[in-house]
């Protein structure tokens, strides 16, 4: 719309027509106060805090339902405007417990905010406070009564947001209260976007509440670990006596690729972290076939001698490497590197949950094709073939939901499966969960392969007529099926597509070539390359065994020693765990996995949230990870792959280029305590060393992959500003025509799953055990 | 069964059919019921809403908006459904007018709707009554009942070639549901929670269409005015202020009850001459003069004429017609708190001055009520009132907040009595009263 | 459609909600008129009537809930068999509208939103009813009465008791 011009407090300001005052004023950095406005949901003039004087009206105004005019006069601060807004904290605060000293939001609470600078001191009233019990509606949310100012936020990011609508407002006047709607407990998706939005302590975490005081926190903003979403979030951590503990996930820096959202996993599924089953000390598999605690030196000196015996005897095909979905892009950089270089063998592989390098061949380099998860909060219209994000990819539904509801963007739903985003679909269809391929077929034109209907043709006539379409699909889509959808998306006008993989860095992982075939950016082994000159040592080019094939080659007695970096094949792809009988297995994980339990060394690692590094998510988003917490007793993969290499004799110099003339790590790899920071200039003393850069600095080596991966070569600075850059698909260069086995295994994880970590989670078991009885106690009932 | 009343001073025009059978709608017919509608149907929306904007006609709800002016509001064109909303939903304390148009003279209700519909192209109208209404609902059933049978409603209405329909409903409970938008929210099966304005329901209505919303008395106007014209109409009124009105006058008078007088008409006369004057030969010692939300005006100020802006002149507003008469025995804070009381428990809870602010006057003034309270706290409640006044998101607040700065103002002295432990001197009506729930 | 399925309902009563939701443009507006007629018939909003009225008008049961905690007349605890409803606001207020609560109170023996031990009262204290200028009124269910005596409500209170009240539903 038209740009108007119009005056707060004295100032020219300009926006667009139609803009909210409120808005309007933000953006010229006037702060109007309000409790119950909320950007992108719905408008309640409720709180009544943003009132402002407009020129020539007789009342008070709310900023938060005016639409700016041009010539319009406001003032958003006079003497009378702010004895308003004292009066309704007065009225808050007459019944409001006051018990700041013990709430949770104590230090980050809005009415504090509100009370300190409207200095509503005195209490005007004598009437005993009225108090209500605290009530546990989840396992994750409490809800306490009397600290509620019925802004009704939590009701509207739970129903115009999540589309759950668990949330209501019960009774009327002064006994409004919001209400459950299990009617003492919620049924829900526990994202807790309730407790996140709530402005004041009404709403608490189940994993936070009364632990802490928001100021004796650090918050750390890093990468969630769970879902292929890569949300951002903000991890509060507290030193305690074993390093530094995670005790609060939240989402207060909305500036990530998940703007206002976090699941449940996002927000409290942070606990693995701390279970009492972490590993700590490296173990080795005695004589007596039991495994013990060793010194690292040891274990790693172990371990490495073995690796060296194998590569001698036998050559680097008689070992096998599997990698991770779960580590950062420098890591699975780093341990490909290893594996080529150090171990010299292609066989390396890890679980793949969705087919990126189809994805990647199909899209040939194509610019601009690839969709942000921004993307999704913006574009006309979307189609979204398999896969139920809602359970799956949650962020990516939140973005659908919030740009249906905000902007009516067209969602276009197929699927075999009933899933809950066909409520925000302008059209859906149901097909057999063997009919993607034949669907897009049909979708192009060809009506002979897919029995359509009135139904699905008027579908396909909609997709088609779209001028701007976003493609999104799950793991149905594989190999060919990919390139076959890609073809048909590049025969409409502006198409971007999206590749829905499992885990944090799946996507990562298939980019820095943890692959038997493919060097990082999707560099065929057989042609190496620059990577050839840029290793200095003699590549093999031979595509290496693939998981199943390294299985294969175990139980035939070829494969002599397997490393797995943070997988669990044995549990999470099936894999026979007696063909590991006669291999000797070094595993580093924080638990004692079902492939673990098999291994002769045992490193206990980092997780991804406490460690520095980047992370990609399903989009193609590369997001700077820092290092939030730390554990006594163990180390990032990143430490351990430089340190195998060498014991195994490797100059550490030869993996990660650190030292004079790359740019150094500017403290983002030590995190929030400097305890990290002095182990390794301990250890770099030790090894006679510069102290000042680091072997086990993860950006050396993203220095090297910026250089030898064009695609991740985006702007430094962004990036290290903690923000998501995408990446430039443009530059991948790939060979179209190499064929490759279907691999792909999804993880099957949904809301309340999350692979092997989701097992060691206390706090997803606990909200999967309150479901189950919940549902019982129902059915019961019926 | 509610008495009917009656005094020469009275001009009888929508009161005409009051106790002639006019339930009956061949009775209605034979009082000239349904020549109106046929006539707006011949002449046209243009008329009609010239003839209403001539009558003078102010919205009997309380507000006083002028109603042509509200009907011409509603865009010709519309893509969404247009409506015509009636509201019954009569809850205002002092308030019982519209209870003997429904009861008296449904078929009025009726005609008024669809002449309503006719001036703005509405096809369906709704008559909602409030939920203790259920014998009027009864009888607005059969009367919808009979005017679908004689073929004056559904389709081809009067061989118009134009369709209307009328759904009767009564709420649950709820005096908020009286404001405009609550009222489409209550219809809608939703709380009784207002809209944000605008925009307003000439263009954004019921079921997100443009619509008319009139209370009872206004609607049932309509065919009067159309009869006679809105000149003549106007003629009976005082300047801007068209027409008659359905006065309720209750309390302290000898002779209580609905008396329909011409706008402008003094409040002095209607109490003393209409009513009988105060009830025992005793004392006046206030008046509400338009429904409890209406600031009280003392013995002394009531020689003003019943109209919006003589009413509004005189500090206090028309309100809904309902007059309150209180004799010298009545305690002031006592009936402050009554009046709080109500706001307290019909404060829909959405915004935080109204919620809060209603909780806490009733609160202080019970207190003070009792004689708990000091000084300061006669100062804090008209504090409190004048910082709900205006901030509020609906009338509510003010309605709450008005008569108690009105009682407060005026007869500060009574609040004074009760403080420091001495409570209320006056013979209690609350004495053993419980809170409502 | 609704019909046909197992209802908590009388048939009478089924039917009509069958028909109610057609009346309006959206079938959510059936939903204030629903839950009191139901509520006429079992006696209050129970938790089966919820889920019936939900299911009927194709809404969540907390939406429900939510609407009918708004309205004042809606209960979801059972009242008497005669609601007995006395208004105190003003204008029965000063006409001696307590003295008739009072005097229920006593002679019903129950208090604010209590009910009869055998279940045919209950007793409450309401909001302005609209009958102002015939105070002090009461209404016993949805029955008006007006410019009461101590002695008019006995005489009220004993035609109901002895089956000769009006029962307007």
């Amino acid at each position: 719309m038209a740009d108007v011009t119009f005056t707060v407090d004295g100032k020219k300001l300009t926006a667009p027509a139609g803009t909210l005052l409120i808005d309007a004023c933000k953006a010229a950095g006037i702060e109007v106060p309000a409790f119950c406005y909320y950007p992108g949901l719905s408008l309640q003039a409720a709180c009544r805090m943003c009132v402002v004087r407009l020129e020539k009206v007789p009342k008070l105004q709310t900023a938060c339902t005016t639409t700016v005019a041009e010539g319009m006069v406001v003032y958003t601060e006079t003497d009378e405007i702010k004895q308003a807004r004292k009066a309704t904290i007065e009225l808050l605060l007459g019944n409001h417990p006051l018990d700041c000293p013990v709430c949770d939001a104590g230090g980050e609470c809005e009415l504090q905010d509100m009370t300190f600078k409207y200095g509503a001191g005195e209490s005007k009233y004598v009437e005993i406070k009225q108090h209500r019990e605290e009530q546990q509606w989840s396992p994750v949310v409490y809800f306490d009564r009397p600290r509620c100012i019925l802004c009704y936020r939590c009701v509207r990011v739970c129903g115009e947001g999540m589309d759950v609508w668990a949330l209501g407002v019960e009774n009327r006047g002064v006994s409004s209260v919001i209400a459950p709607n299990g009617g003492d407990h919620l049924n829900c998706e526990e994202c807790g976007m309730c407790i996140d939005i709530c402005p004041v302590g009404a709403l608490t975490s189940g994993t936070y509440r009364y632990k802490t005081r928001p100021w004796e926190m650090n918050h750390v903003g890093t990468v969630c670990t769970h879902c292929g979403d890569g949300c951002k979030t903000t991890l509060g951590v507290r030193a305690v006596n074993d390093g530094v503990e995670i005790i609060r996930g939240d989402n207060r820096d909305k500036s990530g690729i998940n703007g206002d959202f976090l699941c449940i996993k996002g927000r409290y599924a942070f606990d693995f972290a701390n279970n009492q089953e972490r590993l700590t000390k490296p173990l080795v598999r005695q004589a007596d076939g039991k495994l013990a605690s060793v010194n690292w030196e040891h274990a790693i000196d172990f371990a490495a001698q073995r690796l060296k015996e194998v590569r001698g005897s036998r050559g680097g095909k008689a070992i096998g490497v599997i990698g991770s979905n779960r580590t950062t892009n420098e890591e699975n950089y780093l341990l490909q590197k290893f594996a080529r270089t150090v171990l010299g063998t292609n066989n390396i592989d890890h679980h793949r949950t969705a087919d990126y390098a189809a994805f990647t061949a199909a899209l040939q380099g194509r610019a601009d094709r690839e969709a942000s998860l921004r993307d999704f909060a913006s574009a006309p219209a979307i189609l979204l073939l398999g896969n139920d994000p809602t359970e799956q990819h949650p962020a990516l539904a939140w973005q659908i939901r919030t740009n249906v509801r905000l902007n009516r963007a067209r969602l276009y739903v197929a699927n075999h499966a009933e899933i809950k985003l066909r409520r925000q679909a302008k059209a859906a269809v149901t097909i057999p969960q063997i009919g993607y391929a034949s669907f897009v077929e049909y979708l192009s034109g060809n009506d002979g392969v897919f029995a359509g209907n009135a139904n699905t043709s008027a579908f396909r006539d909609s997709v088609r007529k779209e001028e701007s379409l976003l493609i999104v699909f799950g793991s149905e889509f594989r190999g060919r099926d990919i390139a076959s959808l890609v073809q048909f998306g590049l025969s409409l006008p502006n198409v971007k597509f999206a590749c829905l993989g499992d885990y944090a860095n799946s996507r990562g992982a298939a980019d820095m070539g943890v692959l038997p075939d493919l060097l990082p950016g999707y560099v065929p082994v057989s042609a190496p390359a620059h990577f050839a000159e840029e290793y200095g040592s003699a590549l093999p080019t031979e595509p290496g065994f693939d998981m199943v094939e390294m299985f294969d080659a175990a139980t035939r007695g070829d494969l002599s020693a397997l490393y797995v970096v943070g997988s669990n094949p044995v549990a999470r792809y099936g894999m026979d765990a007696s063909a590991l009988k006669n291999t000797f297995l070094i595993v580093q994980d924080m638990f004692l996995t079902e492939t673990a339990v098999l291994a002769d060394v045992i490193f206990p690692s980092a997780n991804l949230y406490e460690k520095a590094g980047t992370a990609t998510n399903t989009y193609g988003d590369l997001q700077l990870v820092k290092k939030a917490a730390d554990k006594a007793g163990v180390r990032t993969d990143f430490e351990l792959i430089v340190r195998l290499a060498e014991k195994m004799g490797t100059h550490p110099k030869n993996l990660v280029p650190f030292g004079k003339g790359v740019r150094a790590d500017f403290g983002q790899s030590r995190g929030v305590q400097s305890g990290e920071a002095d182990r390794h200039a301990v250890w770099l003393a030790a090894n006679d060393l510069e102290p000042k850069l680091s072997p086990f600095d993860p950006f050396a080596i993203f220095d090297e992959i910026q250089r030898l991966v064009p695609a991740y070569n985006v702007p430094r600075l962004n990036l290290l500003a903690g923000n998501d850059e995408h990446l430039k698909s443009e530059l991948v260069q790939i060979d179209t025509n190499a064929t490759r086995r279907d691999l792909v295994l999804p993880s099957q994880d949904g809301l309340y799953t999350s692979g092997t970590l989701g097992n060691y989670s206390a706090k997803l078991k606990e909200v999967v055990a309150s479901h189950t009885t919940m549902n019982a106690t129902e059915t019961a009932a019926d | 069964m509610p008495r009917l009343v009656s005094h020469p001073d009275e001009v009888k025009i929508i009161s005409r059919r009051f106790g002639l059978g006019a339930t009956d709608i061949g009775k209605y017919i034979e009082l000239d019921g349904y020549k109106a509608v046929q006539a707006a149907i011949s002449k046209g929306p243009e008329w009609i809403i010239s003839e209403m904007k001539a009558s003078g006609l102010r919205g009997r709800g309380g507000a006083g908006f002028p109603t042509g002016m509200k009907w011409s509001f509603v865009p010709k064109q519309s893509e969404k459904a247009k409506y015509v909303l009636v509201n019954g939903d009569e809850s205002e304390p002092g308030t019982c007018k519209d209870h003997l148009i429904f009861l008296y003279d449904p078929h009025a209700v009726i005609e008024g709707t669809m002449i309503a519909g006719i001036a703005i192209g509405a096809k369906m109208g709704f008559i909602y009554l409030r939920g203790e209404y259920r014998y009027l609902l009864k009888i607005m059933e059969k009367a919808v009942a009979d005017a679908y049978a004689k073929g004056f409603l559904g389709k081809n209405i009067f061989g118009s070639g134009v369709d209307f329909d009328i759904v009767t409903q009564t709420g649950a409970g709820a005096y908020e549901v009286g404001e405009e938008s609550a009222l489409m929210e209550s219809l809608e099966g939703k709380r009784g929670v207002p809209r944000i304005k605008p925009p307003f329901p000439a263009v954004v209505g019921l079921y997100g269409g443009p619509t008319v919303i009139n209370n009872v008395e206004t609607i049932a106007s309509v065919p009067h005015i159309l009869l006679m014209s809105g000149e003549a109409y106007a003629k009976v009124g005082s300047e801007r202020n068209g027409g008659t009105r359905l006065f309720g006058i209750s309390g302290h008078v000898e002779r209580p009850g609905v008396y329909e007088l011409p706008m402008g008409y003094n409040l002095k006369k209607a109490i003393y001459d209409v009513a009988g004057g105060v009830r025992g030969g005793k004392k006046l010692k206030a008046v509400v003069p338009g429904g409890s939300s209406t600031p009280v005006l003392t013995a002394d100020e009531i020689d003003v004429g019943l109209d919006f802006d003589q009413m509004g002149k005189a500090g206090t507003m028309l309100g809904s017609g309902g007059i309150v008469v209180l004799d010298e025995t009545v305690c002031m804070v006592e009936f402050a708190l009554r009046t709080i009381k109500f706001y307290q428990h019909e404060s829909c809870g959405w915004c935080i001055p109204c919620r809060e602010g209603t909780d806490w006057l009733k609160k202080s003034i019970t207190r003070l009520h009792e004689g708990g309270a000091v000084d300061k706290d006669i100062d804090n409640i008209r504090y409190l009132a004048e910082n709900m006044l205006g901030r509020t998101f609906c009338p509510l607040g003010d309605a709450a907040a008005m008569p108690t700065i009105g009682f407060v103002q005026k007869f500060r002295k009574e609040f004074e009595d009760h403080l420091n432990g001495r409570g209320c001197p006056y013979k209690h009506s609350l004495e053993r009263e419980e809170a409502l729930v | 459609m609704a019909t046909e399925k197992t209802t908590i309902f009388s048939p009478e009563l089924a039917a009509r909600f069958d028909k109610l939701v057609t009346l309006y443009p959206v079938r959510r507006s059936a939903l204030v008129p629903m839950l009191l007629y139901a509520q006429d018939e079992v006696g209050y909003i129970s938790t089966a009537v919820i889920a019936e009225v939900a299911e009927r008008i194709g809404i969540r049961e907390n939406d429900v809930q939510s609407v009918l905690s708004y309205y004042s007349m809606l209960r979801t605890k059972p009242a008497g068999k005669y609601n007995v409803q006395v208004c105190t606001n003003i204008s029965c207020m000063v006409c001696d509208g307590y003295k008739i609560l009072e005097h229920c109170k006593k002679r019903l023996g129950i208090g604010h939103k209590e009910v009869t031990s055998d279940g045919l009262f209950s007793l409450e204290e309401v909001e302005c009813i609209g009958a102002c200028c015939w105070a002090p009124a009461i209404q016993i269910n949805y029955d008006f009465y007006d410019e009461l005596t101590p002695e008019k409500m006995d005489q009220i209170l004993d035609d109901y008791k002895a089956g000769r009240g009006k029962e307007t539903v």
